[in-house]
């Protein structure tokens, strides 16, 4: 099967690649750019880990076909700190212990940046709706809502 | 940095610093198993069988073989024959043999030059099967006439008469168990039914596989234990353990479920057959869900005698488990030694069968056995509290076990904190919360043994006086902070001045996994011994420089300095000052530890949930939920409350969504995360925690493992909730909407 | 497989036409990469219709309803003020699949073509008496949504058909909406049930009304005796009155012929079915009544 060759823009960086039409978006950041930040852990949308904002609407990345990214704008987590500046949910989330073992933590964070960019002042329950398809098997949860709204009160006070 | 106001007379333990690997973990830069590549990398992909139970007749891999890019195919034929016990049960689990004992079983695995390549290759392998009948519920396993899944596997304790996928009995106890029951006001009896659940780690089995044939190899891959991995894989291939260098990725969570090996020896192989090049295989989430984990099924029984006042007079249970087609996997005896571990009773009889069904090989699950005895045990206690107008908390700490204590299991308990947990839990704010209509409150215990085990650990002192500390345990939920928070205490040196590595097989001797809630308790301990070593040398060289006695320099705020007025007077020396000079007073100063940690101390929890249930659907919504547990010590309390939150919320699910769905033909009819249904965030509200500490005299900290009580008491406690709310008793789990529902209108019918 | 990314229906409907093997349309994708990965399907070719113009589109009908294109995700049906106001039991329906994540993809239209019996946006669309334009080799028809689905996994397009767009009709007045599901947990769950109200109020008394229900028949049900059970029935207290609830549960429970599966038994959802039709119905007479939904 011929590859299809993708130009798009990943964390503001054009990238070229080629894709097989059945790579999913997902495969091709992680193999073909070496983006390995953004997981796999069902590969059927379930779960979340493999979060991405696509031309600035949150997607599973195993859900879009590489092909399907021509063009577009794509952001992952290692898009989230700006030079050695990181985002305040990244900080949060460390102050708070809200990972424990970091595996849905990139998806959490692209998912919970989408959400306060939004909603700068989500209620408890709009975050855990909002984060209900980002699966974690740690945490129970609770440092990781904490984390998410300290870090949207930082970023209203910032504003 | 706030101190918790928990203890006093520590600097650093106690406190809560951000763990040194989080800035990895935020960034996406920390590499996981499926995170890295090797020049020359072959992908794999698996062949699994789609049947419960079926003899195979032929395998043919010529079609798959005839595409450009498949460089190797192998099956069982490609390994060694003549393992026994344990070993084979590896082997057998890694790829069947003559048959396949359930779906999902792996019957074949091919590697190729891209993913998709190997996945194309898969299809083209050509399986005949000869379906044979299967068994999948526990009790129906062990009824005459119930497909027998493998002849004489039963071992000797098994009694005379029993169908032959009884392969284990278990039958202890002591006391005068009728004299114990006739002194009872109350006895009854019930029986209770849990199904099987999964560990449910988000990140996929994933290893990165390198063997030559001359059987030398590496592994990249994500695991609670590098050397059982390294063990396995040997046994399994027939290769020498000391020839394979295993090192650990970061791991996606594995609440015990990556302690063994699944698939890990099937990369090896292929990388053996296709010449030594490196091969990458990744489990999908269904293969996670079919051929990994889970834990066991249990059909359980239950006798209580209890006195009017909730003293606990006898108990006896009796429990059923299956863990799969092989001896040896179900945690039965777990099941039983933990069933009436909480209370001091004078009679005690526990009997336990493991029984063999066409299911996946069981692995670990946080606190394996003991959720199901809680469930069944925690849910009648409940029960005959109710029948005698007795507060369930009030007659916990009556009966609960003490320092001195015979435990229900053998041991005499040493000093443990279950009273102290109980009576944080009857003052805690959540039990004056009033409740609404069709909302009810349930409470529970749980206990956890723990474990030490083998554990190697060495640290350096570096030319500048910083320190690395090399640990064999990895890192699955905050134990590079805990350890390194140790390790300065110990050393009166900073935090950031510890750097903790997880290592591979080859820079320490052997470790037993993150397993038993040990890495903070056991490496914790190897560190601290190993700092004191370490310490010890650096006294040395202190004298040495100063001309006095060893014994006369001690340590104090990381610097040596003589140990009173009689020892002479000499500035500090620190241990930058000692690192710097070591090449020209002796050499690198380093400390090891090596040992089989003893002394480990159970912890005691126990739980209050609040629910309120839909009449009309019965749906549990969960409204408020808290967790009292002993720490011995936090070590750092964020990552205690995060144990005990992580634990609360598997055993929410399990209680009420979580279950292995099997269709009539024996297949696993939920292998996804949309029908596998662990809690997500909006069905929580925040876990509310308490940290109980009573010092484990076995450790230097006092620490006692926290991973793995949690999961414990939820069970019962959801079911003693939803039974106040409701009025209906739900004795089988999940305590799913249907099952709440049909037994909320069974009652209303009377 | 071939990826095609046509400018135009009619180019859409070329490709499929020239197509040997196995086609499937592009949207959302949400579950067409599902079932690539699962090795479910493996089509031949591939063909993605977002590059049509006019397909992330929502316009007003001349006759005051509304047309909405095919790749219109979930999010952006939220997002749209004025089908919210008219159809929120559409929108919620819509909102309900899957996660945040999906909802950035997922569309009506392959919801719809997915042929889900339990799918969540089905029954308000079908309960508001929405309809879908098709394009094939044979022209341009317009299908009534409840007869497109033809029992799980299939529908009654034709070979080389695809949808060009979903219209809802006019609301007109005093009229109201609702869809509710049940699910084991709060999210993330394929409906056990599905019920969806759409009814109109003439004074106090409602004069018309269409009742749907999900994943309680091979398809999506349009149940007219459900419906007949609240026409004409007078509002009691200004809510409706115990018998007609009565009624309309019984007619709800009389048209189910579940299955029991691994999401729940056929007597659950024959039970569950009862309950929420109840409460949709109520729902919907509040937003009828003009109440704030």
């Amino acid at each position: 099967m011929s590859k299809v060759h993708v130009s798009a823009t990943v964390n503001g960086d054009p990238v070229e690649f080629l894709a097989d039409p059945r790579d999913t978006l997902l495969d091709c950041l992680r193999d073909q750019l070496g983006l390995t930040g953004t997981k796999e852990g069902c590969g059927t949308g379930d779960c979340g880990a493999c979060s991405v904002q696509l031309d600035g609407v949150l997607v599973c990345s195993c859900l879009v076909l590489g092909v399907e990214a021509e063009g577009k704008r794509v952001e992952t987590v290692e898009g989230l700190s700006s030079g050695q500046d990181l985002h305040p949910l990244q900080r949060k989330f460390i102050e708070h212990a809200a990972l424990q073992c970091g595996f849905c933590t990139p998806g959490i964070l692209v998912a919970a940046k989408a959400l306060l960019a939004q909603n700068p002042d989500p209620t408890e329950t709009e975050v855990r709706y909002w984060l209900a398809g980002n699966l974690c098997r740690c945490t129970g949860y609770d440092k990781i809502i904490r984390a998410v709204m300290d870090a949207g009160a930082e970023m209203r006070g910032a504003n | 940095m706030p101190k918790d106001d928990l203890k006093t007379g520590y600097r650093l333990v106690g406190t809560r610093p951000n763990r040194p690997d989080g800035l990895d973990k935020v960034t996406g830069r920390a590499r996981y198993g499926a995170d890295i590549s090797a020049p020359g990398m072959l992908h794999a992909a698996v062949v699994r069988s789609p049947h419960a139970h079926a003899r195979i007749i032929r395998i043919d891999a010529s079609k798959a073989l005839a595409l450009d890019g498949v460089k190797a195919v192998i099956t069982r034929a490609d390994f060694p024959t003549g393992l026994t016990g344990e070993d084979w049960n590896l082997q057998e689990n890694t790829i069947a043999g003559d048959v396949a004992l359930y779906d999902g079983h792996a019957v074949a695995a091919v590697a190729a030059t891209s993913k998709l390549l190997a996945q194309d290759a898969a299809k083209l392998i050509e399986v005949e099967y000869e379906v044979l009948p299967h068994v999948i519920d526990v009790d129906a396993a062990m009824q005459p006439g119930a497909p027998v899944i493998r002849a004489g596997t039963a071992d000797h304790s098994v009694p005379d008469g029993m169908h032959p996928n009884v392969v284990k009995y278990i039958d202890f106890g002591h006391g005068d168990l009728a004299a114990g029951f006739a002194a009872a006001d109350l006895v009854r009896a019930q029986s209770y039914k849990t199904e099987a659940t999964h560990q449910g780690y988000i990140e996929p089995h994933a290893c990165l596989g390198q063997m030559g044939e001359d059987g030398k190899g590496e592994m990249w891959v994500c695991t609670q234990g590098q050397w059982y991995i390294r063990r396995m894989c040997s046994a399994v291939l027939g290769t020498d353990a000391s020839q394979l260098r295993v090192t650990p990725s970061e791991i996606g969570g594995g609440f015990g479920g990556k302690t063994t090996i699944f698939m890990e020896p099937l990369a090896l192989a292929l990388s053996r057959k296709a010449g030594g090049r490196p091969v990458k295989l990744v489990m999908s989430r269904a293969e996670v869900l079919r051929a990994t984990g889970p834990t066991a099924s249990a059909s359980m029984d239950v006798k209580l005698g209890m006195k009017a006042d909730g003293t606990l007079t006898a108990a006896s249970v009796n429990f059923r488990m299956q863990g799969g087609a092989f001896l040896g996997s179900s945690p039965v005896g777990e099941a039983l030694s933990c069933a009436l571990a909480c209370y001091n009773i004078p009679a005690v009889h526990h009997e336990g069968y493991e029984v063999l069904a066409n299911r996946p090989k069981a692995a670990a699950y946080r606190a394996p056995g003991s959720p199901m005895a809680a469930f069944a045990v925690e849910s009648l206690l409940d029960e005959m509290c109710r029948e005698l107008g007795l507060d369930p908390l009030a007659v916990r700490l009556k009966n609960a076990v003490h320092e001195g204590v015979k435990s229900s299991y053998g041991p005499t308990y040493n000093r443990i904190g279950l009273v102290e947990t109980l009576q944080a839990t009857m003052a805690h704010a959540n039990l004056t919360v009033p409740l609404g209509p069709n909302q009810g409150r349930g409470v529970a215990a749980g206990f956890w043994f723990n474990h030490g085990g083998e554990t190697s650990v060495s640290l350096a002192i570096g030319e500048d006086g910083t320190v690395t500390v090399s640990v064999g345990t990895p890192d699955i939920g905050g134990s590079r902070a805990s350890l390194g928070m140790m390790t300065a205490e110990t050393l009166g040196i900073a935090y950031e001045a510890v750097r903790v590595n997880i290592v591979e097989t080859g820079a320490l001797g052997v470790n037993e996994p993150t397993h038993g809630s040990r890495a903070t308790f056991a490496s914790g301990l190897a560190a601290v011994e190993a700092a004191k070593q370490a310490i010890a040398q650096m006294c040395a060289r202190a004298a040495a420089e100063w001309g006095i006695e060893p014994e006369a320099v001690e340590w104090l705020d990381g610097a040596a300095v003589p140990a009173g007025p009689n020892a002479g007077k000499f500035p500090p020396m620190t241990i930058a000052e000692i690192g710097a000079k070591m090449g020209s007073t002796g050499g690198p100063i380093s400390g090891h530890h090596e040992v089989t940690a003893g002394g480990f101390g159970a912890s005691f929890g126990a739980h209050v949930v609040d629910v309120e249930v839909d009449p009309e659907t019965g749906r549990t919504t969960v409204l408020r939920y808290l967790v009292v547990q002993d720490a011995g010590c936090a070590i750092h309390p964020a990552y205690v409350e995060g144990q005990y939150q992580g634990g609360a919320v598997q055993g929410i699910g399990w209680a009420l969504n979580e279950e292995y769905v099997y269709g009539a033909d024996g297949r696993l009819q939920n292998p996804v995360f949309l029908d596998y249904r662990i809690p997500v965030a909006s069905d929580l509200p925040m876990i509310d925690t308490v940290i109980v500490e009573v010092p484990n005299p076995g450790h230097p900290y006092g620490v006692r493992g926290v991973g793995e009580t949690g999961i414990t008491p939820p069970l019962p406690a959801l079911a003693n909730a939803i039974a106040a709310a409701t009025g209906a008793r739900l004795r089988s789990l999940p305590m799913s909407p249907p099952k709440v529902l049909a037994a909320i209108k069974a009652k209303a019918r009377g | 497989m071939r990826f095609h990314t046509p400018k135009t229906f009619e180019n859409a409907v070329a490709i499929a036409a020239a197509a040997s093997g196995q086609t499937r349309f592009l949207a959302g994708g949400t579950d067409v990469l599902v079932q690539l990965r699962a090795a479910m399907v493996l089509p031949d070719d591939l063909i993605d219709l977002k590059h049509i113009p006019g397909v992330k589109e929502i316009t007003r009908t001349s006759d005051g309803g509304w047309r909405i294109g095919i790749a219109v995700s979930g999010a952006e049906l939220g997002r749209h003020a004025g089908i919210g106001a008219d159809y929120p039991g559409v929108v919620e329906g819509m909102q309900l699949v899957g996660s945040t994540q999906v909802q950035g993809r997922a569309t009506l239209v392959g919801n719809l073509c997915n042929g889900s019996p339990a799918a969540d946006s089905v029954p308000a669309m079908v309960a508001a008496g929405a309809w879908v334009s098709v394009i094939g080799p044979q022209g341009v028809r317009d299908v009534k949504v409840e007869d497109i689905p033809a029992g799980p996994g299939r529908t009654t397009l034709k070979a080389g058909e695809l949808i060009t767009g979903i219209t809802l009709p006019p609301r007109g007045a005093n009229a109201g909406d609702a869809y509710l599901r049940f699910i084991p947990r709060t999210e993330m769950d394929i409906a056990v049930v599905g019920v969806a109200v759409n009814l109109r109020l003439d004074g106090d008394r409602i004069s018309e009304a269409r009742v749907a229900l999900g994943a309680v028949a091979p398809k999506i049900l349009l149940v007219p005796a459900a419906a007949q059970a609240i026409i004409g029935t007078m509002l009691d207290d200004a809510a409706l009155d115990d018998a007609a609830l009565d009624a309309l549960a019984a007619a709800a429970i009389a048209a189910s012929t579940p299955i029991s599966d691994k999401r729940g038994t056929a007597e659950f959802r024959k039970d569950i079915v009862g309950v929420l039709v109840k409460r949709a119905a109520r729902i919907a007479l509040d937003r009828a009544k003009g109440a704030t939904k």
